[in-house]
């Protein structure tokens, strides 16, 4: 059976019988660097080919069809020419801020992928803060977004990016409570031990109502912080042009785009993980014979399958609602979101604590 | 007041319920529409492969025409550039020496015929002011091009192939091939 952990093992016993340990830990470590960019690459161009595919459908329309069997070049098209162009730096910017903000935006983005398990024993990063981790990495994004806003010394840029910044902030909020609802329920913060806690059902199944109210207000949650409509204020094209990546061009906008998509990646696969068990398959309670047919599916292609789930979710979201205003943006945080999402902790944590769930 | 049509309807202004305040349904039902959207087929006609069939008075690019024998109709009276509004139509008239009956039908015809298709506005005036039914307006457009010279189209453009040694290429540019 096809595992990404046989691959992994396979190398590391071909290079432990051929080298030193020293030269071997150098050699994983630009092995999982070099895999991780190629994952980046892969994921940035197959997920705007499959935004703009999604939004085709939903229009009534094709999407990209020229550029290879339905138009899955076409990205890679784009990039090149973006890598073609001329970053401009305008006259009147902050120089350094404003080269270095994509790259902090990207870096951000690469730093998160560290504890996602990617499939069964397939992980960059087995920390023991691993959910913590993540929620406080990826909140440093909203720096690099501040940055390329202040340092662009355009009010369209630093309009978007305080948008962004008081959105991100904001909705950080209810995120982390519906992470920390989770938590509850297994009791830690390992992203290994989550998904182990999740051998006999997932969370959604098993953590009742809570659960699918946490799920919802994570789905919403994620939403906003990635600044993806109906909470794309920050970029809101009709009123600030393009918001804090007004400015650029070329690969330092190519950078923005694709940190935007690997961060819907990230807080998918932090989705999956949570609520639908990452790479754990299918299970039913003590169903052996239902389990054990589920477990012969990869447990990658579990997990790619349920990202790429919450990630069309997100895309639907997006390709349906109009945007919101910012009052009623931080009115949905403040007033509605944050006390039910808190409500809904306590609720779990009765949940928890009385072994109601499943 | 009377109302213009009657399908007109009065809105509905009552304040919303709390279930209909909190949006869930709505934004369900919204969802549902996208949702459906997936399933429903494309209208979109894929240009360069597919092309809509025109309608017959569509006016399109001119071509000057032979007649059965394969002989220019066109005489170079000069009615199509008197009647064509954005006077794009230029020609030179020649008389046509003995041995060239199998190329012009008549005694005179047109040595230069130009039609600059940047100033043409295709309203078919000079396809209804020809009496020798020497133009038409075809069902192609206007391709484009790099330069404006390009665009003025002249008689080896315009002209249809010769029934006669080319039956080939017409039938092809009637589209019956």
């Amino acid at each position: 059976m096809f595992s990404l952990e046989g691959i992994t093992k396979a190398i590391d016993t071909w290079l432990n019988a051929h080298f030193n340990s020293t030269v071997v830990l150098l050699a994983e470590c630009v092995l999982v660097g070099v895999a991780a960019i190629a994952l980046f690459a892969v994921l940035g161009l197959g997920l705007v080919w499959m935004e703009r595919k999604v939004a085709a459908v939903m229009q009534i329309r094709l999407g990209p069809n020229r550029l290879g069997p339905k138009g899955i070049f076409q990205t890679s098209a784009d990039t090149l020419k973006l890598i073609m162009k001329e970053g401009l730096t305008p006259d009147g910017a902050d120089k350094f801020l404003f080269n270095l903000a994509p790259f902090i935006v990207m870096i951000v983005a690469m730093l998160v992928l560290a504890p996602i398990s990617f499939a069964k024993n397939f992980q960059i990063w087995d920390i023991n803060i691993g959910v913590l981790y993540v929620s406080a990495v990826s909140s440093l994004s909203v720096i690099g977004i501040l940055m390329a806003g202040w340092s662009s010394n355009n009010k369209y840029s630093l309009l978007g990016a305080m948008r962004s910044g008081a959105q991100i902030v904001s909705y950080e909020l209810s995120a982390g409570l519906a992470i920390i609802s989770i938590v509850v329920l297994t009791g830690s913060l390992s992203i290994n031990d989550i998904i182990q806690s999740q051998q006999n059902g997932w969370w959604i199944f098993k953590g009742h109502i809570p659960a699918i109210i946490s799920f919802i207000i994570f789905i919403i949650a994620v939403t906003a912080e990635t600044n993806r409509a109906p909470f794309d204020l920050a970029e809101a094209e009709s009123e600030l042009t393009a918001g804090f990546h007004t400015e650029y061009s070329g690969m330092k906008f190519a950078l923005f785009f694709l940190a935007e998509y690997i961060n819907i990646f990230i807080v998918c696969s932090i989705g999956a993980t949570l609520f639908f068990g990452g790479w754990m398959p299918l299970h039913i309670g003590n169903w052996e014979a239902f389990n054990h047919i589920m477990d012969f599916i990869p447990s990658s292609i579990w997990f790619f399958g349920k990202t790429i789930f919450l990630i069309f979710l997100i895309m639907w979201f997006r390709w349906t609602f109009p945007r919101l205003r910012v009052d009623q943006l931080l009115n949905l945080e403040w007033k509605y979101l944050l006390p039910i999402s808190l409500f809904n902790l306590l609720l779990m944590t009765v949940v928890a604590i009385m072994g109601w769930h499943f | 007041m009377q109302a213009l049509t009657n399908r007109a309807k009065s809105v509905d202004r009552k304040p919303m319920t709390f279930l209909e305040s909190i949006y869930l349904w709505n934004i369900f039902k919204g969802m549902l529409i996208t949702f459906r959207h997936i399933f429903k087929k494309q209208p979109t006609i894929h240009y360069p492969e597919q092309k809509r069939p025109f309608s017959p008075v569509f006016r399109g690019l001119h071509v000057l025409n032979r007649d059965e024998e394969g002989r220019e109709r066109c005489t170079a009276c000069g009615l199509c550039a008197v009647a064509c509004p954005a006077e794009a139509i230029t020609m030179e008239a020649a008389e046509r020496v003995p041995g060239e009956e199998n190329l012009y039908r008549e005694e005179k015809y047109a040595a230069r015929y130009e039609i600059n298709m940047l100033r043409c506005i295709f309203c078919g005036l000079c396809e209804e002011a020809c009496p020798k039914d020497a133009i038409y307006l075809s069902e192609t457009f206007a391709p484009a091009n790099f330069t404006r010279t390009g665009f003025i189209y002249g008689k080896t453009d315009l002209l249809i192939p010769n029934p006669k040694t080319e039956a080939a290429d017409l039938a092809k540019a009637k589209g019956e091939l």
